[in-house]
């Protein structure tokens, strides 16, 4: 690993300002993922800016709307009979993301800004049609994520919160590879008064995506058997020692089936 | 060099680390608690988990300067000054739960923060589940599910005295 300034301000001003004066300057959350990638040395940062004390904790939830803030752990996510209650899979979700050690520091913020094609939260976020904030805008799902480890953030652009819709329904299915625990393929889906999204982790080699025919059919009927006929085509999807782009095209029905059933 | 000041198992320490240095590092090299293992580069293994501020943590994933003020338990702080050890550690003995002990003392840190923060119980789908970020080389971890089961209602009647 090689050696690095390490500062934690206290204001997101203050953190905004370190990350902008110096391109090589890089936000640290839960580090679940940024020092395993500094132990390999993949990246070399400068400086690491701490998000830890800008006070970026918490759910809340209004009406139809429930804000995570970006610092929250996957396990407050997992343990929170609020997200429960209103959006089940995204509990279940955070449930099933790497182990216990993992979940106690690893962030939806982070998540959300690495945007790991096998992560799981950019499904439910895409899926739920959510909004990430940041110091300086909101930005909707469908325009977030952008690729493989891409996305719509400006250099030195922090996320502070996600908004999310509360849907009528929720699931998130995970098929997973057994060692690292990521999704080979993880489906998110989420059915509203105004249709229903679907949206797959895990497979595509642009990152997570919307699966336009699925939606179509399960916003006519919500149930398994809607999407049972269709076909989705490997084309683009990743191909891996894990799992061939044939067999995650086969797998997206078969998750996805299952996800829509639990929950109809 | 910047500092750090943390407590480790009830004792406060003020050390100097860079930027870079890992919490195991911190543990392992300047404090001389070797009892908190690296298995791996990838933090998958485990063997590395301490309590920081009462919850189960991968102290390989972790920057020495993030645990600037926290609390932090080691292997090393669970058995009694007199050496009689923690009701885990005694459960892990009891069922043959180690043969080699590389992973022994992340199992028994994540199985200890497991056992708190189930008070109400703890089936053996959800010890199984609770290991999954524990690796271990040796035992096919039949024992240690058996080991955790057993020290349950052990730490809740010592909690509860
Ligand atoms: C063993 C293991 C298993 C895992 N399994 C899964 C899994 O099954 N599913 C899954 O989804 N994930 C998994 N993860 C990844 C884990 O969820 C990470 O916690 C997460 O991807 C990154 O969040 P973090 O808070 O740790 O971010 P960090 O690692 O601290 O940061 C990640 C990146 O995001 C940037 N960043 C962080 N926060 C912000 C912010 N607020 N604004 C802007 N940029 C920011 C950082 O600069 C960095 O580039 C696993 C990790 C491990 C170690
Ligand atoms: S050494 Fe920390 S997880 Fe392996
Ligand atoms: S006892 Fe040898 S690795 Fe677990």
């Amino acid at each position: 690993m090689y050696d690095f300034a390490y500062e934690k301000p206290g204001s997101l001003a203050d953190a905004v300002k370190l990350l902008s004066a110096d391109p090589d300057a890089k936000a640290l959350a839960g580090g679940q993922t940024f020092i395993p990638v500094l132990k390999q040395r993949l990246n070399r940062p400068s400086t690491v800016v701490d998000l830890a004390k800008l006070g970026l904790t918490g759910i809340t939830v209004s009406g139809d709307k429930v804000t995570i803030a970006a610092m929250t752990t996957h396990a407050t996510i997992a343990a929170s009979p609020e997200i429960k209650a209103k959006i089940p899979g995204l509990q279940h979700q955070a449930s099933l993301i790497g182990d216990e050690a993992v979940r106690h520091r690893g962030t939806i913020g982070g998540s959300l800004a690495n945007n790991d094609p096998a992560a799981c939260y950019p499904s439910a976020v895409l899926a739920l049609n959510g909004t990430i904030k940041t110091d300086r805008r909101s930005i909707p799902a469908d325009e977030f994520f952008q690729g493989m480890f891409t996305t719509a953030l400006e250099p030195g652009e922090i996320i502070t919160s996600v908004e999310l819709p509360v849907p009528q329904k929720s699931a998130y299915e995970k098929f997973r590879n057994p060692a690292s625990r990521y999704a080979i393929v993880g489906v998110f889906v989420a059915k509203f008064a105004s249709g229903v999204r679907l949206a797959i982790t895990g497979a595509g080699q642009g990152g997570v995506f919307r699966h336009a025919e699925f939606e179509k059919a399960l916003s006519a009927n919500f149930a398994p058997e809607a999407i049972a006929g269709i076909a989705t085509p490997a084309e683009g999807l990743n191909g891996d020692i894990h799992a061939s782009p044939e067999y995650r095209a086969h797998l997206i029905g078969v998750v996805s089936k299952r996800a829509v059933a639990k929950a109809a | 060099m910047p500092q750090v000041t943390l407590t480790v198992n009830g004792q406060q320490h003020e050390v100097e680390v860079e930027g870079r240095t890992l919490l195991v590092e911190l543990l392992r090299e300047k404090l001389g608690l070797t009892g908190t293992h690296v298995g791996c580069d990838t933090s998958q293994c485990g063997a590395c988990v301490v309590h920081i501020d009462g919850v189960s943590v991968k102290s390989c994933t972790q920057l020495a300067l993030q645990a600037d003020g926290t609390n932090i338990t080691t292997i090393e702080g669970l058995a009694a000054a007199d050496g009689t050890l923690h009701p885990m550690q005694e459960m892990f003995r009891e069922h043959h739960a180690l043969q080699c002990g590389f992973c022994t003392p992340g199992m028994v840190m994540t199985a200890v923060d497991l056992v708190q923060s189930h008070p109400d119980g703890l089936s053996e789908k959800e010890i199984r589940e609770g290991l999954e970020g524990n690796l271990c080389r040796c035992t096919g971890y039949h024992n240690i599910v058996k080991a955790i089961a057993a020290a349950h209602p052990l730490m809740h009647a010592e909690a509860a005295e």
